[in-house]
């Protein structure tokens, strides 16, 4: 049976087909290929949530997964970050968590906050 | 008083690449005025991921897209004033400001540019009957509990519109654990972009359900529940097709609107009726000489990246009107939008010698799979392009170069449904 | 043991605030009940708003009384109170010949009563109210009504009662009163009880049930469903006086008016109605627009930003009831307080404050103070005196809401006075943050914030309104 995607790579949300027989179409760049090549056997996420911050100027920081994760897995991600504080200062790019619950990706902080 | 070249009303997206660019064109003396104690407007709430993939081609999140405006504004030492509250725009190009450093203060400026964003739509605008119970919010104010705060406004949420906002909203409130239960969209297609329906409802099962909308708030002092109904064309609830939703929260993601009362109520300014925002010509410049409005507080935008563009347009603008005058003006041509095309920029073009260039951007009124993108000259085609998946939620832009603007009387932008 | 109040005033609306401002004139122990969490969350802040002049209730009648004697009084009470007042003047018009009828008699009304009124000829009246239907022909004027802030009238009522030692329960809903010898005993739905010389039922909508509990009445509230639509203050000349329809047999009809903060309301509907009911409905609302498009045609319906609406306590028998209980002395029954409660309700308190005295022997408060603290607004001062306060107290130059420009300095003054706020919407009423276009989506993170700092707790403890409102009701960031 043919599978129908909507790509999330860009804001275009171009439609793709994945055919029975293998082939895939209606993709504009090549992003949008790998995109359902990796949706059809693993499909990833990115995760963007907050993590506590204390002692900082705002109470909580954006964080982001540095790479994809596993779809299935992104409930336990935000778990395991709603557990944890970080200390101000934070700076963008600072690893909140390395390597999440094993996952082979780290969680780190993308905003700038001043310790109060 | 305060003396400044320029002054720059807000410090989000389009602001911060307003004063950038200005700065970049040579006026150094430029006060940027932000409400809020940190500069980047929205940003700083939209957490999530997708910004900037047409100014840095890479996928950044909201606070980070901020961030590098932010980095480009600290390493020019351009002044910026936060928590400073505009309380009124004068033609003169003086401007009333309160904070707690001045106290109430006037600033002159010799050029002014509007970037104070957008609102939201709120229930009370669209009229939703029922009770007006505690949890009912819109899409950005619930964001702003959760992203800025940490707290989640309730468990059982329902969603009304399918603007973007809402969409990520119910993505963002499920991961931290609430119970989102469907989204109801007025209109037969989805307000949003595609991709946020597949990741932010698709991926949670959260039903979409078109031609729906919320017809009753049930609750007291709570909300306790909605009830839904189905729509007719004509936009109106279908009788016996009432649906009763128990839930806590219902977040409203109905559109957007440009916030305009500095410049309509001080300076009484020309607003365009279609956008809410300011009558600009192409570059930007509004009705008042020397006011120039950029990002969502001209038309509401879909695409951070293309605020930034607009307000680097509008500080370019801004600064050269301060170096070097106004030019003559040979004529004035009007633009209107025309079938199929829900409202188009400039209003006007004002030709001078300069001219050779002119961007429009417009939006489509309904979703099209293929069209023609006409400009017109009363019924004589200066343009036409060709163009795929049209829909209402993605601005479009085409610029039309030439150096005869003056052989134009009166420009029309339409799409012809293919 | 328990104490012994000279009076226990059961209701805090605006008409049980007032009773209680005046009765601390003199010396006394006095306590307030209120079932909710502020004061003034019924009727009192969903009404009209306007102090009408009196020119149109029969002559003779309380309402009539209380009224031109309630107008008379609200711009010292404003003054005193500092509450947002405008004397606009009103309106009446007529559309047809039969209504200029109407308006004769009317005349002849307002004479009785007391009250200034000029008849309007069409010409003059659409200078003075470009917008109207050209269709008027003429109309009444009263230049003595006025438009005031319902919220801040109720609230500060009960905050200077409260600087001058009237003591305040909220949360406090009255279940059972009890008449024992000379004793009121006045149990709350907690169990707890009260005790009193004397007891003022200004319990609203719920007055008449109050007093069956004691007495044999002849009289009901009847209540009934008014629904407006609020629009932003998008222009200062739109609407300049409070317009009213020349009344029919078929009823008032409906006004359109500036607000004492410039938006602009348009309303009532009437309809019958449950006394908790204070849904809108869509048909209603359609209703309402299509009759009040005979006083205003272009009414920019763009500019609306909240509808709501309020029930009144009709009276059953036409009048306001405003009396002491002949079977139990002691017991003031202010009941079916209907329009123009509003306006009346300066005149009822000092009336009724006066009744209790009388009864109680009670002495004059030689410390009463009949002003509040000033409110600090930069549009009150000039320039050079507002920033020496901002120099002082910083707060008082940031900006929270931006629609009704209102700063931290303001909620915090708000949260501390008697009668102070403690909820989100506590703050709204008294100050306007969450009442202008952007409905708080802007400022009420802010407003939680400073509502919890102010008050010492955390944020997810702020109310919306009542107990059990919380907006930000789930922390998920606990940390570890």
């Amino acid at each position: 049976m043919d599978r129908e995607f909507t790509c999330i790579v860009c804001p275009k949300g171009c439609h793709i087909t994945a055919h029975e027989d293998g082939t895939i179409t209606g993709y504009t760049c090549l992003r949008g290929l790998n995109y359902v090549k990796q949706e059809l056997v693993d499909p990833r996420r990115t995760l963007t949530s907050t993590v506590k911050v204390d002692n900082g100027q705002l109470r909580v920081c954006p964080v982001k997964s540095q790479d994809t994760l596993p779809k299935d897995r992104v409930f336990d991600v935000v778990a395991e970050i709603d557990k944890m504080s970080i200390k101000a200062p934070v700076h963008i790019g600072d690893v909140v968590i390395e390597n999440v619950l094993g996952l082979g990706v780290n969680i780190i902080a993308t905003k700038n906050i001043g310790a109060k | 008083m305060i003396y400044r070249d320029l002054v720059i009303i807000g410090g989000g997206s389009a602001g911060l690449a307003a004063a950038v660019s200005a700065y970049d064109n040579g006026v150094k003396s430029i006060l940027l005025l932000e409400k809020s104690p940190e500069l980047g407007g929205i940003l700083n709430q939209c957490i999530h991921n997708g910004f900037g993939l047409h100014r840095f081609k890479e996928e950044l999140t909201g606070p980070e897209y901020a961030a590098r405006y932010i980095k480009e504004f600290r390493a020019r030492n351009i002044e910026a004033m936060n928590e400073t509250q505009v309380l009124k725009l004068h033609e003169d190009l003086t401007v009333d400001v309160m904070s707690s450093k001045l106290g109430l203060e006037t600033i002159q400026a010799k050029a002014v540019v509007l970037a104070m964003g957008c609102n939201e739509r709120t229930g009370g605008q669209i009229s939703i009957p029922g009770d007006r119970p505690k949890g009912v919010y819109t899409a950005g104010l619930a964001q702003k509990h959760l992203n800025i705060d940490g707290y989640l406004v309730g468990k059982r949420v329902y969603i009304l519109g399918s603007g973007d906002i809402g969409l990520i909203m119910a993505r963002r409130m499920t991961l931290e654990g609430a119970k989102v239960l469907g989204v109801s969209e007025l209109m037969p297609y989805s307000n949003g972009l595609n991709r946020n329906i597949v990741q932010c409802l698709k991926d949670f099962d959260i039903p979409l359900r078109l031609h729906n909308t919320v017809t009753k708030i049930i609750g007291k002092p709570n909300l306790t529940a909605i009830e839904i109904s189905d729509v007719d064309d004509n936009l109106r609830p279908i009788k016996g097709t009432e649906q009763i939703i128990e839930c806590d929260t219902l977040l409203l993601s109905v559109g957007l609107y440009p916030i305009n009362t500095i410049f309509t109520e001080g300076a009484h300014g020309k607003l365009y009726a279609k956008t809410k925002g300011a009558f600009v010509d192409q570059n930007l410049e509004t009705s008042i000489p020397g006011v120039f409005s950029a990002g969502n507080v001209l038309h509401v935008h879909d695409l951070v990246d293309f605020v930034s563009m607009e307000g680097e347009i509008a500080g370019k603008n801004a600064a050269n009107l301060i170096l070097n005058g106004r030019k003559d003006v040979k004529k004035v041509v009007e633009v209107t939008e025309s079938n199929n095309v829900g409202y188009v920029l400039p209003n006007i073009i004002n030709v001078t010698e300069a001219t050779d260039s002119v961007e429009f951007s417009f939006r489509v009124r309904k979703p099209m799979k293929r069209g023609e993108i006409i400009i017109r000259d009363g019924d004589t085609v200066v343009k036409s392009i060709k163009a795929m998946d049209l829909l209402p939620s993605e601005m479009k832009k085409v610029t039309l170069k030439t150096n005869d603007f003056e052989s134009y009387n009166h420009l029309f932008v339409e799409v012809k449904e293919l | 043991m328990e104490k012994l109040y000279d009076s226990i005033i059961i209701g805090g609306g605006v008409i049980g605030c007032a009773v209680a401002r005046y009765l601390s004139r003199y010396n006394g122990s006095f306590l307030v009940l209120e079932k909710h969490n502020d004061v003034g969350d019924e009727t009192s802040s969903a009404n009209s708003a306007i102090v009408h002049s009196g020119y149109d209730p029969k002559p003779g009648t309380k309402k009539a009384i209380f009224n031109v004697k309630g107008n008379k009084m609200m711009p010292q009470v404003a003054e005193e109170l500092d509450v947002p007042f405008i004397k606009n003047g009103s309106l009446t018009v007529s559309f047809s010949d039969e209504e200029d009828e109407t308006l004769k008699e009317l005349m002849e009304r307002a004479k009785e009563n007391g009250v200034r009124a000029e008849l309007i000829e069409h010409d003059e009246l659409l200078k003075m109210e470009p917008n109207l239907n050209p269709e008027a022909h003429k109309a009444i004027l009263c230049p003595d009504a006025g438009v005031i802030s319902p919220f801040n009238l109720c609230v500060n009522f009960m905050e200077n009662a409260m600087d001058n030692g009237v003591e305040l329960r909220l949360n406090s809903k009255v279940e059972k009163v009890e008449h024992d010898g000379d004793i009121f005993r006045v149990t709350l739905e907690s169990g707890e009880a009260f005790e009193a010389k004397t007891v003022v039922n200004a319990a609203g909508l719920y007055s008449d049930e109050i007093a069956a509990q004691l007495d044999d009445i002849n009289y009901h509230v009847v209540p009934r469903k008014g629904e407006y639509y609020v629009l932003d203050h998008f222009n200062e000349n739109w609407v300049k006086h409070t317009l009213f329809m020349c009344p029919t047999k078929v009823g008032k009809g409906v006004l359109v008016s500036p607000t004492s903060s410039l938006d602009y309301i348009v309303g009532p509907t009437n309809e019958e109605a449950s006394k908790t009911d204070t849904s809108t409905e869509a048909s209603v609302l359609a209703e309402l627009k299509a009759t009040a498009a005979k006083l205003v045609p272009q009414i920019p319906y763009f500019e609306n930003i909240r509808q709501f609406s309020g029930v009144r306590a009709n009276s059953s028998v036409g009048d306001f009831v405003i009396e002491e209980s002949k079977k139990n002395p002691g017991m003031f029954n202010l009941a079916c307080i209907m329009s123009p409660g509003l306006a009346s309700s300066p005149a009822i308190g000092e009336y009724v404050a006066d009744l209790v005295k009388d009864k109680l022997h009670l002495e004059v408060n030689p410390n009463f103070n009949p002003r509040i603290r000033k409110h600090i607004r930069f549009t009150k001062l000039d320039r050079d005196e507002y920033n020496k306060i901002v120099k002082e107290n910083p707060k008082y130059g940031k900006v929270i809401c931006r629609c009704e420009t209102v700063t931290e300095g303001e909620i915090v003054d708000a949260i501390h006075r008697n009668c102070g706020a403690r909820t989100v919407k506590g703050v709204k009423k008294r100050l306007r943050p969450g009442f202008g276009k952007c409905q708080g989506t802007f400022c009420q993170n802010d407003v939680i914030k400073i509502l919890a700092r102010e008050l010492n707790v955390s944020p997810d403890e702020i109310n919306y309104s009542d107990l059990n409102t919380q907006i930000m009701k789930y922390d998920v960031k606990g940390g570890n």
